[in-house]
């Protein structure tokens, strides 16, 4: 048994002095290069004499450096990033080509490589560390803080981090009526979507006298444009494996699964070697921590079904059945994985499990709002200047996230453009989208909801005002109707409808009758289905229509599309005043439809526009609208 | 155990099957990571091969379709040599991933809904969210993530592959 290694995570154990090079190696740097970057360190390293290791030690080295890889950071667009402690050095877009610089300048000089450091947009400030980094500076980490720093596959580190602290404290010290009372008390709520009150989901499940309970770890995140759970099963796999052992004590569970999306192979590695490594330091097993008890996990890989992400569809699926969901009550809190009460926690609230046991339910509370206490971790993507992963408290502002962490919203370039803001879709397909007056909403369960949104898993999509809302939602609708399992007649058929009757707005078949039939077809699908997918279906939808109702209108009646983003009514038209007759546009034509004189406005000749878009992306003046 | 495999029965072919069945100790429950490692083996799900896996757990063949049907991951049809997989998740949609599948597409002339080459090359498909979404638009070519794509990028990496197989 090595609960020994087990330290108290409020001592702080600092960290030894060593200096270390830590190269990002999630999914995004991992695309730009992260593996080769590693590789390239090792061989200078060792070129310029320092002695280096790979592997953790709690105990003061006797190599210099400690180079290793390091789950998702957040700041994927910036990768691969690479960090130097303890001088605190981000060095961004790290190339093979730039290693042999940092090595001499940095790790034998001691000097800063300036060109490699990220500059601020707003301030052209060269910053120097995540301190001084907009984006990071104004988040709380928590769930996210050791993703990043710590060796996600080293359980060693995560041990020396104060891991596996509350899991030993849970089992050994509290009583289940002890836990489920603590988590209860922080007014935790589940962050993978709904957020219902972990504490009562477990109370429900630990009342039930059963010999046999389950847990399962919700690690299906089918949402797309969200990564978070994806990032911290790979930045820290332990975290979420020590939540899932509190849940299993705190009802009296002793087999745990935990279900990942088969799209997240690195995650799916990961999980694994986490569960084998606690295994080894009997951490799980006939004798966890030495109590007597026994509690065992699986990883299973999920089959890729978005449906499985509710509840009882997983049940399903891990009975080996599609996925598909049954009616509830009961809940399966009382009837669960085979007929036995099991619950079912998402990776992220798992995550803050942890932190609770820890430092007990008041300190959690200290951050977010009454109703939704603590902080939640956000994708952040689409036409942002810094996407990426970012955690703050519960009732943020929109503002702050999007325009301040976020950095502002970007046209088709890249570019900044300041008042290029036009929506936010959060929650994915079962979410809505918020506006320009949503700025300076809180973000949180109840506000959200009240506006037609839902956190959901925490999916924030911002979108310039070259994206056409109408084409928005049918991309939605398209998606629900394709993983529609097809049980309820209503979500099965009536998502078809929808996605039809989007199709013949934008194709311009539609009438004013099509948006009446289309408003009330979307009400009877959210009432009549059965489990969450069919009941949000629709919001995408009623979203889109509440907010930006004038773009259905110009679609329907006008057969225009504003944005042009609509191929079949999109009319590409030349700002006389903006355009200064440069004839780049004209060619670049590639039907010739662009005629003008030099220094003149041009004209498009709509007969002959086969409205491809090139003199838009040509024009240099923004002078090309509607396509 | 119930159905050792016969000698004569496709002989061979089964031999990985049956060790995949022995090693999730038959049960049904574990249809799903079966067919897992079926299509791991055999890049798809060969019809034989699921009748075959019905008998030995001893489910209905229309138990183990409806599952291998339901779930996008499995494919009953034999893919392409070279596995194109476009992510059109929300971020990568709204930053035109699909110029990029058309371009690809018309490259490869793939037209309908067919997503396989016809010499067997390459098989294209779009999914729902790889989560790099601070990539986007991604582009995956055999398990090698590619991103913030554009359709001329996308085309050279389709080129690369056809270079490197006609050579």
């Amino acid at each position: 048994m090595n609960t020994q290694l087990i330290l108290d995570p409020a001592a702080g154990n600092g960290g030894t002095t060593q200096r270390r090079v830590i190269v990002c190696a999630g999914t995004g740097c991992v695309a730009n290069g992260a593996y080769k970057v590693v590789q390239a360190f090792a061989d200078q390293i060792a070129a310029a004499g320092i002695s280096v290791t790979t592997e953790f030690k709690a105990e003061e080295s006797q190599h210099d450096l400690r180079l290793n890889k390091s789950g998702c950071q957040g700041f994927c667009q910036m990768g691969p990033l690479v960090t130097i402690l303890p001088d605190e050095i981000l060095y961004n877009k790290v190339k093979v080509e730039d290693v042999a610089e940092i090595v001499n300048q940095t790790l034998v000089g001691g000097k800063v490589v300036d060109r490699l450091l990220y500059v601020d947009p707003a301030t052209k400030k060269h910053c120097k560390g995540i301190n001084d980094i907009p984006f990071y500076q104004r988040q709380q980490r928590f769930v996210l803080k050791e993703c990043g720093v710590i060796d996600p596959e080293s359980i060693h580190e995560y041990l020396y981090h104060g891991g596996y602290a509350a899991a030993k404290k849970a089992i050994l010290k509290m009583s289940q009526e002890e836990i489920v009372q603590e988590i209860t008390k922080s007014g935790l709520r589940g962050r993978g979507g709904g957020g219902f009150p972990t504490g009562r989901k477990w109370e429900a499940a630990r009342v039930q006298k059963s010999a046999k309970k389950y847990v399962i770890c919700n690690a299906d995140e089918g949402d797309p444009g969200a990564f978070m759970n994806r990032s911290v099963m790979e930045g820290n796999p332990h975290s979420v494996l020590e939540g899932l052992m509190i849940a299993a004590r705190a009802i009296g569970a002793d087999e745990t699964l935990i279900y990942v999306r088969t799209e997240y192979p690195l995650a799916v590695a990961r999980m694994k070697s986490a569960v084998e490594d606690a295994q080894k330091m009997g951490f799980l097993g006939d004798n966890v921590f030495g109590s007597g008890q026994s509690l065992n996990c699986e990883v299973m890989e999920g089959a890729g079904a978005f449906v499985c992400g509710e509840e009882t569809a997983m049940i399903a699926s891990i009975e080996g059945q599609r996925g598909m969901p049954r009616p509830k009550p009961p809940f399966p809190a009382q009837s669960g994985l085979w007929g036995k009460p099991t619950i079912i926690n998402n990776v992220e609230t798992l995550a803050h499990v942890v932190r609770v046991i820890n430092q007990g339910a008041d300190t959690f509370k200290k951050l977010g709002s009454a109703a939704s206490p603590g902080t939640k971790t956000f994708a952040l993507t689409g036409h942002v200047a810094n996407t990426g992963l970012i955690e703050v408290p519960f009732g943020t502002t929109l503002r702050e996230v999007v325009l301040n962490i976020g950095g502002g919203i970007t046209d088709r370039r890249g570019k900044v453009k300041p008042n290029g803001f036009k929506a936010v879709q959060i929650g994915g397909p079962s979410g809505g989208c918020l506006t320009q007056e949503h700025l300076d909403l809180p973000l949180d369960y109840d506000s959200l909801r009240s506006v037609g949104a839902m956190v959901g898993s925490g999916g924030l999509v911002a979108m310039n005002e070259k994206t056409c809302m109408v084409s928005i939602a049918r991309f939605f609708m398209d998606f629900t109707q394709r993983e529609s399992c097809g049980k309820c007649v209503l979500c099965r058929e009536g998502t078809r409808q929808l996605l039809s009757m989007l199709d013949d707005v934008i194709e311009g078949r539609a009438t004013g009758e099509t948006l009446v039939l289309m408003e009330k077809l979307a009400l009877a699908v959210q009432k009549g289905s059965l489990c969450g997918l069919g009941k949000t279906a629709p919001n995408p939808v009623l979203s889109t229509l509440r907010y930006f109702r004038h773009e259905y209108d110009a679609h329907v009646f006008h057969k225009h599309c504003p944005t042009g983003q609509c191929k079949a009514l999109a009319k590409p038209s030349i700002d006389p005043v903006k355009c200064k007759g440069c004839t780049a546009c004209a060619k670049k034509c590639p039907v010739g439809a662009i005629s003008g004189e030099k220094k003149q406005a041009h004209v498009i000749d709509q007969t002959k526009c086969i409205v491809c878009g090139v003199c838009a992306d040509t024009c240099k003046l923004e002078a090309v609208a509607g396509v | 155990m119930r159905t050792k495999p016969k000698a004569d029965c496709n002989g061979r072919k089964f031999v990985k099957v049956f060790t995949i069945l022995e090693k999730h100790g038959r049960k049904p429950s574990r249809l799903v990571p079966i067919l897992q490692a079926v299509q791991e083996e055999y890049r798809y799900l060969p019809k034989e091969v699921l009748t075959y896996v019905a008998t030995a757990l001893d489910i209905s063949p229309a138990r183990v379709f409806g599952v291998a049907t339901f779930y996008s991951h499995f494919a009953i049809e034999p893919k392409g040599k070279h596995l194109v997989r476009l992510c059109d998740g929300t971020a990568c949609h709204v930053k035109d991933s699909v110029p990029i599948l058309d371009a690809i597409r018309k490259r490869l002339k793939l037209e309908g809904k067919k997503t396989t080459t016809d010499d067997m090359m390459f098989t294209v498909e779009t999914v729902a969210c790889l989560g790099a979404c601070g990539l986007a638009p991604v582009v995956v070519v055999d398990d090698q993530v590619h991103g913030q794509m554009t359709p001329e990028s996308g085309m050279k990496l389709v080129e690369e592959i056809i270079a490197r197989e006609q050579s």
